[in-house]
């Protein structure tokens, strides 16, 4: 089996005394789609902050291509991984073009600028997530989908091989909620991407996603296959009861 | 905005503003000197009285003025990315503070020349590492935090300048009232501003592409490969240094390190690989222009140079800020 591109061993994860995980072995392969699902507070964004890089976990590690990610650059990590947040930080005003070309950043040498490969690349991510048109807008004259829009092509034009999103769906219409996932998921399969996504509708997660891991809270965790995802798995992720319905040729899951 | 001037044009623009700026400081004062007297005695030539006043009196002036301006703007520069708050100006961690405590208290015990500005320059040192230090809380050195420790020494030093100026005599409070104000005659010659002001923008330029990813967010930059703490604390460094260097040479000279960079995002945008050098040559430019009218405007008396550069700015600021279209 080849080296996974993102692997963690025996990984525990805190935050404020509170368990994320424990002991958590996980293996991505290239192609691999993995959803992440929990209730609010269950830690999603520590963990995926932790496989970043940006935390140090309690136990364990977590490697890139093999390697233990804390003997890695910054730069160099950014390389290979990149992440797409959660919530937009304060920051001072840029054009839209100008915010999705940063993601060129890890990848340009330091004395150099961005070249027409780069304006090209940054500028097909806008297109894919529908923002051609919008180039020279600044975030303040955005609304708030398409400032989501503009992180995600700001991480398309990064073109990491691992790809970590916190709440990808989040603020996206129904059309683009499809056709983003959508493209991840080609990304993964097609391209031999890693993806991992934190999700809260556990219906994109069993749509678009190959696996899931399951943060219940307090360290507990649960990792498979999208398909043994079952009602009352999610009922008591949730501490809400879900029903799953035989609808379109699949299994949906609904709440109550 | 949707227009923008292309890139290299506004610093071609900014550089021949810059040298018009200093043909205009060299020939123009209270004893007008026609312009081919001033050539000549710029190539080692002219009359005596020409070659006097323009390179001795003049020439050290503008180089001040250009550089004190050059090194408040691109502090400015710097400071608002830091703090990603386009409200932050070089003096807004109570570097300049520290420096108007230590000259004051120079100024107070009768000093004067170089021991104005030394204790100045140790102020702001004293200053920079009482709010480096105090920022490190238990939750480590976040914008906010710094901006607070910052804001709060600064108010810690404006408390002690206000006891100083009551506790001082009628015959130093000019004096004192002048260097607050920013000014710029009895100062040195300039050379060490401009080689503090070259180097500073040699070693900030090759980060400019850094400084575009901070200023979108700290984790942001963090995940696309910037090592975000120990450049935090550099950009501090520099800006803090930088501006000490400013205000030993001149005094807290208000408007430019603020308003400058904010000028230069109106026009230009904010891509620091042409804001640094742009906010440079037009902070540099505004001062000289600013200290020429200074030192002219009621000759042989002198006003504060820190009140005319807000007398250009403040217009010049409002008609951009007026002009932009959209939000900015």
């Amino acid at each position: 089996m080849n080296t996974p591109l993102l692997e963690t061993r025996g990984l525990s994860v805190t935050i404020a005394g509170k368990s994320v995980c424990r002991n958590l072995e996980l293996q991505l392969q290239p192609g691999d789609c993995l959803a992440l699902l929990g209730p609010n507070g269950a830690g999603k964004t520590t963990l995926l902050h932790t496989l970043a890089g940006l935390r140090t976990p309690a136990q364990g590690e977590v490697l890139v291509d093999g390697t233990p990610i804390q003997k890695l650059s910054r730069r160099c990590i950014a390389q290979r991984l990149g992440l797409l947040m959660q919530q937009p930080e304060d920051s001072l005003p840029a054009t839209a073009l100008e915010t999705a070309l940063i993601g060129r950043h890890p990848h340009i040498d330091f004395w150099r600028w961005e070249s027409h490969s780069d304006v090209n690349l940054a500028r097909r991510a806008l297109k894919l997530v529908g923002l051609d048109g919008l180039e020279q807008r600044v975030q303040s004259q955005l609304s708030g989908g398409e400032r989501r829009r503009l992180d995600i092509a700001t991480i398309l034009t990064q073109d990491p091989q691992i790809l970590l999103l916190d709440e990808p769906a989040h603020q996206l219409d129904l059309h683009y909620q499809l056709a983003l996932l959508a493209h991840f998921r080609h990304l993964a399969r097609e391209l031999g991407h890693s993806v991992v996504m934190s999700l809260h509708d556990v219906n994109l997660a069993a749509r678009f996603c190959s696996q899931v891991l399951l943060l219940f809270g307090a360290g507990e965790t649960f990792a498979g296959t999208t398909d043994k995802l079952n009602s009352e798995l999610l009922s008591r992720l949730y501490h809400t009861p879900v029903t799953a319905v035989r609808a379109m040729g699949g299994t949906v899951f609904l709440p109550g | 905005m949707q227009t923008r001037v292309r890139p290299a044009l506004l610093l071609v623009i900014l550089a021949v503003l810059t040298l018009l700026a200093f043909c205009v400081a060299l020939a123009v004062g209270s004893v007008p000197r026609p312009p081919g007297k001033v050539i000549a005695a710029l190539a080692g030539g002219g009359d005596a009285l020409t070659r006097t006043l323009v390179l001795e009196l003049r020439l050290p002036r503008a180089v001040t003025a250009f550089s004190v301006g050059g090194l408040l703007a691109l502090a400015g520069a710097l400071m608002q990315v830091l703090l990603r708050n386009p409200l932050a100006d070089p003096y807004i961690l109570g570097v300049s503070g520290g420096a108007a405590v230590g000259a004051l208290l120079s100024l107070l015990l009768g000093l004067a020349g170089y021991w104005v500005s030394g204790s100045a320059f140790i102020g702001a040192l004293i200053s920079m590492l009482i709010v480096f230090v105090l920022a490190h809380g238990r939750g480590g050195w976040t914008p906010t935090r710094l901006l607070l420790t910052g804001i709060v020494v600064a108010f810690g030093w404006s408390a002690a300048i206000s006891l100083l100026l009551v506790l001082s005599d009628n015959a130093s409070l000019r004096g004192m009232l002048f260097w607050l104000m920013g000014d710029l005659a009895y100062r040195s010659s300039g050379w060490l501003a401009l080689i503090v002001l070259a180097a500073g923008l040699v070693v900030c330029l090759p980060f400019a592409r850094h400084l575009n990813v901070l200023a979108r967010g700290e984790t942001l930059a963090e995940a696309l490969g910037v090592a975000v703490r120990p450049f935090s604390i550099a950009i501090y460094i520099a800006a803090s240094l930088f501006t000490a260097v400013a205000v030993t040479e001149a005094g807290a000279i208000g408007f430019v390190g603020l308003v400058i960079p904010h000028l230069l995002r109106l026009v230009s945008g904010s891509d620091h690989r042409l804001l640094l050098p742009g906010a440079v040559l037009a902070g540099g430019s505004l001062l000289m222009l600013a200290d020429t009218l200074a030192r002219t405007v009621i000759a042989p008396e002198q006003l504060p140079a820190g009140v005319v550069t807000a007398a250009i700015g403040v217009p010049v600021f409002l008609y951009l800020l007026n002009r932009a279209r959209g939000p900015l």
